[in-house]
């Protein structure tokens, strides 16, 4: 048994562990700021040995390290990385400064990377679980707030719900065909006309449950209430991480254990994909908060990136991984722009309170406008390579009703990415912000050369999620 | 390398952004950031000027093909690759941004005087993007520079423009990139089939007939925006009236070329029978545009308004002749193109030097300004007359061509189409005799200056540029006269061959990209 092969999920498990019990004996007041420094290093491990870690599968089967495992993976820690570095600055101003939060943030990232990994249902729900689980502490981490208390609930809730649909789901599956293991599920089902409608309605659980997660349209109920509660770095963290975990996962599940019976699921996909593409560009246009702009956004994006999925192809797996490259980082940097609003110590979400930013902070103003942009999907920002990709192999593989659908709401959602810019740089300034923390600024910093650069030298990246995407299909 | 030796394409492409980065970089109050800043953009734009005219010195006339042509490697394993070179369809389009850009920010010296350092890293932005769209060799590279030019401009409207300029800045904005996203739809579609996105490969590509009518719709969605073409004409009146007058400037003197440039670069050459199949349709619209929007363009109250009707007339003209494809009418085409770009921008400016005074463009709250200021006279009559097309300017040289070539192909669409000419007068001179003839009735008319020195500097260019088009129009249509006679060919034996390429099978990308 070649248990080598999940090095990091355990190092950095225990290293959560340690980290936990270094905050309980320490006792000390600057403890959430060496528990954030610590974790990061341990994030930063993690990625080490991620890349240092050989292909291979292990555990009988029941987990896979490939390069499309190890893409997600590193893009979940950076993903991760920028979140907590948000939050250091954050929590410390609205007193959740405490030591449990990099901790219970490390382990919902042990648990996404399990689920990139997984290549049995049992591994997958046990790795969607761990990765939920603290996600729902998290949002409800402000627990004298109101609203971050409601967050933590209704996401828990319609969160076990999802949970549920999708061990419902599995366990049709397995009913079906008598094991678990993705690739026997797939050579068991390589004739789809043996495909029972028992079967299907297993695998339509499954993706209902997965696209909770992901929060695609029409199961994104949650996700404006939730990031509108939630503190502002879980919200960041939230918008990155686990999307990425749960796209690899639905691409993962979709691709390999059901691969045969993908003339059943990919009008599903196709369906969700183009109600999320449309929801979210109509929906955020009435929006007057940008938490609540930003959830609308992230579900027509999760929506552009299962265009990549409803084409199939290994084109199609590239485009959704270089889409999720780009995503993360602009969401990133616009959550780090978002936290740094902030009047006389009172953290502000309105759109409107944005107005004339341009005058008081002009680097903030330039970042954020540098991620609407790309949002918007405008050349030569990153966001415009990730729908380019993504559209690539929709019109190759002769997805047209996609492809023209994608294009025609991305230019309804320019208009609402555009009115944030509008009120930046158009509207009249009001009273300026407050100092912007350098952590904050890194990470906006950061997310704006990628997002600004990244068409300098695109082709390590198209490469990388080539060569995942390859990895993939097999 | 090419006839420069050194990278000369990329180099003037993008020398803007190096002066954006030196103003970012410029501190202070705000009174010398403003300084530098002026005098940084107009340092940097007179250096690209400067080094834009070895084109104009060291381009092989003779060549119809690409030249000064240089490659790199991009996406090696997609065939898309940073490629660059002009012919003669874009060497004067990339002279007329050098030239107007100066020009432009000079005439914002003072008009501009909130956020002038904002001004100029968006005006220097700018100029990069337009250089590169005309400069691109490679489909993905012109994309991203073609979309690229809207977030500058989109700023620039919107935050130096007039009272109405969010409404105007996000129709622009939003009308250009419905027939942006569309092009893009059709950029994967030919790079799908001819398995790269190297402009000089798919020019010599035979796309399939059928596939050929759906790419020319989506081109067409893209350009005839740009153009802009009746029915879809009509952000241009609102971004013209409110953007600051650089950025109506830039706007007709170059954008609106951009889209000419398109069907000469992209719809005609490799969409051969899809454009004769969609030249009735075109036809149609640029007659409607050139007599309805002269109409309109005769009852404005407000002269950017008027001006910028005008130009969709024109620029109705210059669609009449690229769809006749033949020699005479690309070639009036062309010259009408390069003629509007400095005519209309001179009227802008001519406009923007009263508005400066006055801070009005109602026509009404003019009159008898010939008294006050002969020399502003002089130089808005010069440019009136060479907007109505009269011998010896520029403006008639290029009308003069495209009514000879759509004879060829239709004498009712020479007539409807030269009408233009007969209406322009009917505008134009109207708004010369009500703002500048008669007698002064606003008392503050009668103490307004005449042109300073800085305007003089501005226009006399642009007197100049005009003469030298009309008078010697030969040294301007020497450039695009082999590249436009390779095309008319191309397009004439393409339409013969039609039987040959419906058989002809799309090659696979994924064979090209393992």
């Amino acid at each position: 048994m070649n248990w080598t092969l999940a090095i990091p999920e355990i190092v950095v498990a225990c290293l959560a562990m340690a980290i936990l019990m270094f905050g309980v004996f320490r006792r000390g007041s600057d403890n959430f700021f060496l528990c954030s420094m610590l974790s990061l290093g341990a994030m930063l491990v993690g990625a080490i040995l991620v890349v240092g870690t050989d292909a291979g599968r292990g555990y009988n089967g029941q987990f896979t390290v490939d390069a499309f495992a190890a893409l997600s993976k590193l893009l979940i820690l950076a993903g991760g990385a920028l979140a907590l570095i948000s939050a250091l600055d954050y929590n410390r101003e609205n007193r959740i400064a405490r030591f449990e939060y990099p901790v219970l943030m490390l382990l919902s990232i042990v648990g996404m990377m399990v689920m990139v990994s997984a290549t049995n249902m049992m591994t997958l729900y046990l790795g969607l679980e761990l990765h939920s689980l603290p996600m729902y502490v998290l949002a409800a981490f402000a627990r004298d707030e109101l609203r971050s208390s409601e967050a933590g609930l209704k996401y828990f809730v319609l969160g076990a719900l999802a949970s549920g649909l999708l061990l419902y789901g599995i366990s049709l599956t397995y009913g079906f065909s008598g094991t678990m293991d993705f690739s026997a599920i797939q050579t068991l089902f390589a004739n789809p006309s043996g495909a029972s409608a028992g079967l299907v309605v297993g695998v339509v659980f499954v993706i209902a449950g997965l696209a909770f997660k992901m929060s695609a349209a029409p199961f994104h109920m949650w996700t404006p209430d939730v990031y509108e509660g939630a503190p502002t770095p879980v919200t960041a963290f939230m918008s990155t991480a686990p999307k990425v975990a749960a796209v690899a996962l639905l691409l993962r599940v979709m691709v390999v254990p059901y691969a045969h019976l993908s003339p059943e699921w990919y009008l599903i996909i196709e369906i969700i994909s183009i109600v999320s593409m449309i929801l979210g560009a109509l929906a955020a246009i009435a929006q007057r908060n940008i938490k609540r702009l930003m959830a609308y956004s992230s579900i027509s994006h999760m929506g552009y990136a299962l265009v990549g999925l409803a084409v199939g192809t290994e084109d199609g797996i590239r485009g959704v991984l270089i889409y999720l490259v780009t995503y993360i980082f602009m969401s990133a940097g616009v959550f780090a722009c978002i936290i740094a609003m902030k009047r006389r110590g009172r953290s502000l979400e309105k759109i409107a309170d944005l107005a004339g930013l341009a005058r008081n902070d002009g680097a903030l103003a330039m970042m954020l406008a540098i991620f609407m942009f790309s949002m918007a999907g405008i050349p030569p920002l990153s966001g415009f390579f990730g729908k380019f990709y993504v559209f690539l192999a929709a019109v190759k593989a002769g997805f047209w009703t996609l492809a023209i659908i994608g294009v025609l709401t991305s230019v309804v959602g320019a208009y609402y990415y555009l009115r944030v810019i509008k009120v930046m740089y158009f509207d009249q300034a009001e009273a300026p912000f407050d100092a912007r923390p350098a952590s904050l600024s890194f990470v906006a910093a950061f997310g704006a050369v990628v997002t600004a650069a990244f068409f300098i030298i695109p082709a390590p990246i198209v490469g990388a999620a080539q060569a995942a995407s390859h990895a993939l299909f097999g | 390398m090419n006839a420069a030796g050194f990278p000369l394409l990329s180099l003037i492409t993008w020398l803007p952004l190096v002066g954006c980065a030196v103003i970012m970089f410029v501190r202070g109050d705000e009174e010398t950031v403003a300084s530098n800043a002026r005098w940084t953009a107009l340092w940097t734009s007179l250096i690209v000027l400067v080094l834009s005219l070895i084109l104009f010195v060291r381009f092989d006339k003779a060549d119809p093909g690409f030249q000064f042509v240089e490659s790199a490697t991009w996406l090696p394993e997609y065939h898309i690759g940073y490629k660059m070179g002009v012919d003669g369809i874009s060497v004067l389009f990339v002279l007329l941004t050098t030239v107007l850009t100066p020009i432009c920010i000079l005439s914002a010296w003072e008009a501009i005087h909130v956020r002038v350092r904002e001004f100029m890293i968006a005006f220097l932005i700018l100029e990069t993007m337009m250089i590169g769209t005309f400069c691109a060799l490679d489909f993905v590279v012109f994309y991203m520079f073609f979309e690229g030019v809207l977030i500058p401009m989109y700023l620039i409207i919107g935050v130096w423009g007039g009272p109405r300029r969010v409404y105007a800045a996000l129709k622009f904005f939003l009308y250009t990139l419905t027939g942006s996203v569309l092009l893009l739809l059709a950029l994967l579609m030919m790079w799908y089939t001819a398995g790269t996105t190297d402009i000089e490969v798919l020019l010599k590509t035979p796309f399939p007939a059928h596939m050929q009518i759906w790419l020319f719709l989506a081109f067409l969605a893209s350009f005839a925006v740009k153009v802009p073409m009746w029915p879809v004409h009509t952000w241009l009146p609102d971004a013209h009236v409110e953007a600051p007058t650089a950025g109506s400037v830039i706007l007709a003197g170059v954008l609106l070329k951009i889209g000419g440039y398109g069907f000469l670069r992209f719809s005609l050459p490799m969409l051969p029978n899809a454009s004769a199949y969609f030249a009735p349709l075109i036809f149609t619209l640029s007659v409607v545009a050139v007599i309805y929007t002269s109409y309109v363009a005769f009852a404005q109250e407000d002269m950017k308004k008027l001006i910028a009707y005008s130009s969709v007339a024109h620029m109705g003209v210059v669609t009449i002749g690229i769809f006749t494809f033949n020699v005479q009418g690309i070639d009036g085409a062309m010259f009408q193109m390069l003629s509007h770009g400095i005519v209309s921008s001179a009227l802008f400016l001519v406009v923007g030097v009263v508005y400066d005074r006055i801070h009005s463009r109602e026509i009404a709250r003019y009159g008898g300004l010939a008294d006050r200021m002969p020399r502003y006279a002089l130089v808005f009559m010069i440019f009136t007359l060479a907007a109505i097309g009269l011998p010896a300017t520029s403006g008639f040289v290029g009308e003069f061509l495209v009514i000879v070539g759509s004879l060829q192909v239709n004498f009712w669409l020479s007539l409807l189409g030269g009408m233009g000419m007969i209406l322009g007068v009917m505008y134009m001179l109207y708004l010369y005799r009500r703002v500048m003839f008669g007698t002064i009735v606003h008392a503050d008319l009668k103490t307004i200056l005449d042109l300073s020195p800085r305007e003089v500097l501005t226009f006399a260019p642009l007197v100049a540029l005009t003469f030298w088009l009309g008078i010697f129009p030969t040294n301007f249509t020497s450039f695009f006269e082999a590249s436009v006679a390779h095309m008319a060919q191309a397009h004439t034996a393409a339409l013969a061959t039609q039987v040959k390429q419906a058989e002809l099978q799309p090659a696979s990308l994924g064979q090209a990209a393992p």
